[in-house]
């Protein structure tokens, strides 16, 4: 599973304002790469562009050696996007909202790898409830659950600790390392201070422009 | 890296046998998810159904209980009042997964967007265009629409309303990042659902008169067929451009 994505002369601008300009980016399998930044610094954008989902900006993409928008398909394919939003209906039960996901991927799964995620998550004897009475922090664990049902190597993640306990970032973390240990990427925001024993790089953005922090 | 073709032919040969397998499991899965969501908030499908209702029983009573005057406006009547009551469920057709992410998801699927986007509109049409086309003839007999014309009103409407999902879709999915773009979609879609309404109402005052309806309901049929093959890619840049601009 060795993936590489690159980002070349990567430029973006908002209301007349550079977010960042010539920021060459590489994520490998094996390593995380954490982008920081102050609010409203371009970080959800930057993964919004690194995810394939904003095309308003300037500069390449390259996905596996190849220009990213000839290579969508495999790149979908290869990509787990967590976003702000968890992506979750109110209306569907835990199981119900990851049944979908599962099919959405192609996949007919069955109900006990639902069950098994779920309960990885943390969500056992919550299955069955409308997920619209889970907390929020129940529901950002509902999104994470797909990153032990749907394995994909690379893993884009915005903000992903959002109003989570304790004990979930550290099972959290455990996760993102063991997946780069198993030769996955990760790209991801957070504010907290991540604690992983993984080989780390740093993206700093602000002031109109971004640099890989060394 | 010594032969990159090779390994890319690899991985596209598996990919594409992934891609048609899946593609059937994910608009299933995508149905089931949108008529589920319906079944436990029914008051999205049921407020057409009784806004249609609503309108067409007032009517005998503002303008006249006189059944020559009601029989003659009744196709006409019964239609625009369908029309209205299919733009007005419209509006939530995108917005909630917008809201909440999924449709953020629903555009990084591996899967092609514009089926994606067709079978939420197929649900769409199941839970208001089918019904409004069922509820059509009985409303018709409180309209002393004439015997004889009560099938075509349900097939016009039938098939006119899958053409008016399918246009209406493309606006609601243009609108769907907008926090109230609900008068802004009925301006854009309004226009466009002109000739159904022409054809469509057409049909059944044909079927009074006793002349062909086949021509109208030929010509129902082609505007569907014509809104099938082009409306999925215009629902599907439409998402694209409203979530990524």
């Amino acid at each position: 599973m060795s993936l590489r994505l690159q980002a070349r002369k990567l430029a973006c601008e908002r209301d007349d304002r550079w977010l960042f300009r010539d920021l060459d980016l590489e994520i490998r399998g094996g390593e995380i790469l954490r982008v920081e930044g102050p609010n409203g610094s371009g970080k959800t954008t930057l993964l919004k562009i690194l995810s394939g989902q904003l095309m308003d900006y300037q500069g390449t993409l390259f996905w596996q050696d190849m220009p990213l928008r000839h290579a969508r398909q495999d790149f979908l394919a290869s990509l787990l996007y967590l976003g702000h939003a968890p992506g979750i209906k109110a209306a569907l039960t835990p199981l119900e909202n990851l049944a979908w996901y599962q099919a959405l991927a192609g996949v007919d799964g069955a109900e006990a790898q639902r069950m098994s995620a779920l309960e990885a998550a943390g969500l056992r004897g919550f299955e069955d409830l409308p997920a619209g009475q889970l907390s929020a922090g129940q529901q950002r664990r509902v999104a994470l659950a797909r990153l032990e049902l749907t394995p994909r190597p690379l893993w884009v993640l915005d903000e992903p600790f959002t109003a989570i306990d304790r004990e979930g970032v550290a099972d959290l973390e455990v996760r993102l390392a063991a997946h780069v240990r198993n030769g996955g990427g990760v790209v991801l925001t957070t504010h907290q201070a991540l604690e992983v024993s993984v080989p780390m790089r740093r993206v700093r953005l602000g002031e109109g422009d971004g640099h890989v922090v060394p | 890296m010594s032969c990159p073709e090779a390994r890319s032919d690899v991985v596209g040969r598996g990919r594409k046998r992934e891609r048609d397998t899946g593609i059937g499991i994910a608009l299933y899965a995508t149905m089931r998810r949108d008529l589920l969501l319906l079944l436990r908030r029914p008051s999205t499908a049921l407020n057409p159904l009784a806004f249609f209702a609503l309108v067409i029983t007032l009517f005998p009573i503002g303008i006249s209980p006189d059944p020559a005057l009601l029989s003659a406006i009744a196709p006409g009547l019964l239609w625009v009042a369908a029309l209205l009551a299919a733009l007005l469920s419209l509006d939530g057709l995108f917005r909630n997964d917008v809201e909440d992410g999924t449709l953020e998801q629903l555009l990084l699927s591996s899967r092609p967007l514009p089926m994606l986007a067709l079978a939420k509109v197929a649900v769409h049409w199941l839970s208001t265009g089918l019904p409004l086309a069922l509820m059509a003839p009985v409303l018709g007999v409180m309209l002393s629409l004439p015997l004889g014309s009560y099938g075509v009103l349900a097939l016009s409407l039938a098939l006119g309303s899958a053409t008016l999902s399918l246009i209406g879709a493309i606006g609601a999915a243009l609108t769907a990042g907008l926090p109230r773009g609900g008068v802004l979609l009925s301006l854009l879609v309004l226009p466009l659902y002109v000739p159904v309404l022409i054809f469509g109402a057409g049909a059944v005052q044909a079927a009074i008169a006793g002349t062909g309806v086949a021509a109208h309901l030929a010509l129902l049929g082609a505007l569907l067929a014509v809104a099938l093959v082009f409306a999925p890619w215009a629902i599907a840049a439409s998402l694209r451009i409203s979530l990524n601009g």
